[in-house]
């Protein structure tokens, strides 16, 4: 099928199967490989997208699901070059090792800090994201600073 | 990804009558029809290589499949591609059917809870689903459709065995229509498994009790998954505390009387010992403390 989807802000028309995973489409049609495959059964949040802001299991999306719809991925959040304050806040305080599970944690973090009513806490917000190498304490420090940065610098809304 | 896309076709109705006229032609031949909402269960095997080909029923541009709940009177329906999310954000279910947010909360993690659909933990039929004890304690009625008409199922009566179901293979779960409990009823939801969430459970539970102003029960609900081929209404446990005040003679027999209701077996997630003393537990707290 054609498929039309918003893909970081811009337009993208691509071929492919409608049952295509939108992790295989984002990664082969569209050429952003920064969305990783962990498990690929929807338990490790590796793959994590936003589709229409929302984080998801790209693994578990059928390309023909995503059709007229805005999807963000980790290349999505870098504005002008500049790092989103969340990647900062990882890098800052250390919220990565092997770098895997990185950019699903990031959006999944990012998502929460837009939307603090989804989750009760960093906890929840991050259930779904599995990291084998860090723990999650730096993790958590990653996203405690970027919120509170966000704050000071009141940019928690940036795309 | 071990599937071949080749052999899968995918058809996306744009009208419910288009969906079930072919899911009326399609439904006999090899493979079958096989409807696809959140996809959050059907992928798993799909990613896997483990799902046999079969053409994919995608009911996303299906406006009446798609509509948000609605609320008429004391009656929630929630219509097939409504998310477990969905539950959790409107802040009237929390109030008057928490066991659907609690359910909500602890089913996979929030990239599930934003795709999988009630429906869809439905029509897998894995006695393992979170949301379905939920919708089984407030006594929930399943609608499906199909080209000979529409009818109504009570979700007790929906599952005939172990992933096996009443819903023939031309018909689709089109809505749950889900009735709140009288005013000071006590509501109930634990899910036991290896860690709060992401998790699948190894018991789960979720029940409603009613008392009148003297303390006697006057109905009771309490539904158990992942201890029988099918999720369980436990029958005996509730024969037991209906008509009768809560003390501690009445919750010992109670609990005593789950193992009626249940038929656990060892698997990977647990064993038959475990889950039959969870189960036994469950009903005690159910019994003493109602509380979600």
């Amino acid at each position: 099928m054609k498929l039309e989807l918003e893909v970081n802000g811009r337009a993208a028309l691509v071929e492919t199967h409608p049952a295509k995973r939108l992790l295989d489409v984002l990664r082969e049609e569209c050429g952003l490989t920064g969305t990783k495959e962990g498990c690929g059964e929807g338990e490790c949040g590796a793959c994590t997208v936003l589709l229409d802001g929302q984080p998801v299991m790209s693994c578990l999306v059928p390309a023909c699901q995503a059709e007229g719809r805005r999807v963000t991925t980790i290349e999505g959040l870098t504005l002008n070059g500049e790092l989103h304050p969340m990647q900062q806040a990882f890098a800052t305080e250390g919220g990565a090792q092997c770098g895997i599970c990185t950019p699903g944690m990031i959006l999944a973090a990012v998502a929460w800090a837009r939307d603090r009513s989804s989750a009760a806490d960093v906890g929840e917000a991050l259930a779904g994201n599995l990291c084998r190498c860090t723990g999650y304490t730096r993790i958590f420090s990653a996203v405690a600073a970027a919120l509170d940065r966000s704050r000071v610098a009141g940019e928690g809304e940036r795309q | 990804m071990r599937s071949h896309l080749a052999d899968f076709e995918v058809v996306r109705p744009t009208s419910l009558e288009e969906a079930l006229a072919f899911a009326s032609t399609q439904a006999r031949k090899p493979g079958g029809v096989t409807p696809l909402a959140g996809a959050t269960d059907l992928f798993v095997p799909f990613n896997a290589g483990q799902l046999a080909p079969t053409t994919l029923l995608d009911l996303h541009r299906i406006p009446e499949l798609t509509q948000a709940p609605r609320w008429d009177g004391d009656l929630y329906r929630l219509h097939a591609l409504n998310t477990f999310t969905d539950c959790r954000r409107d802040s009237l279910v929390g109030e008057r059917l928490p066991l659907l947010v609690a359910a909500a909360r602890e089913l996979g993690a929030l990239q599930i809870q934003n795709r999988a659909t009630w429906a869809g933990n439905i029509a897998n039929a894995s006695p393992a689903a979170d949301g379905v004890p939920a919708l089984l304690a407030y006594e929930a009625c399943v609608e499906l459709a199909s080209v000979r008409g529409r009818r109504r199922v009570p979700l007790e009566a929906y599952f005939t065995g172990y992933k096996q179901s009443v819903r023939a293979a031309d018909e689709l779960i089109v809505a749950i229509d889900v009735k709140v409990p009288g005013p000071g009823a006590r509501h109930f939801f634990r899910k036991v498994g290896t860690r709060r969430m992401q998790a699948i459970s190894k018991v789960v539970a979720a029940g409603v009790l009613e008392r009148d102003a003297a303390g006697v029960v006057t109905r009771a609900t309490l539904a158990l998954g992942s201890v029988a081929p099918v999720t369980v209404r436990a029958r005996h446990v509730e024969a037991v505390l209906v008509g009768r005040r809560i003390d501690d003679a009445t919750v010992e027999e109670a609990a005593r009387a789950v193992h009626e209701d249940i038929a656990p077996i060892d698997d990977i997630r647990s064993t038959r010992v475990y889950r039959s003393r969870i189960a036994e537990r469950l009903v005690r707290v159910f019994a003493a403390t109602v509380t979600v």
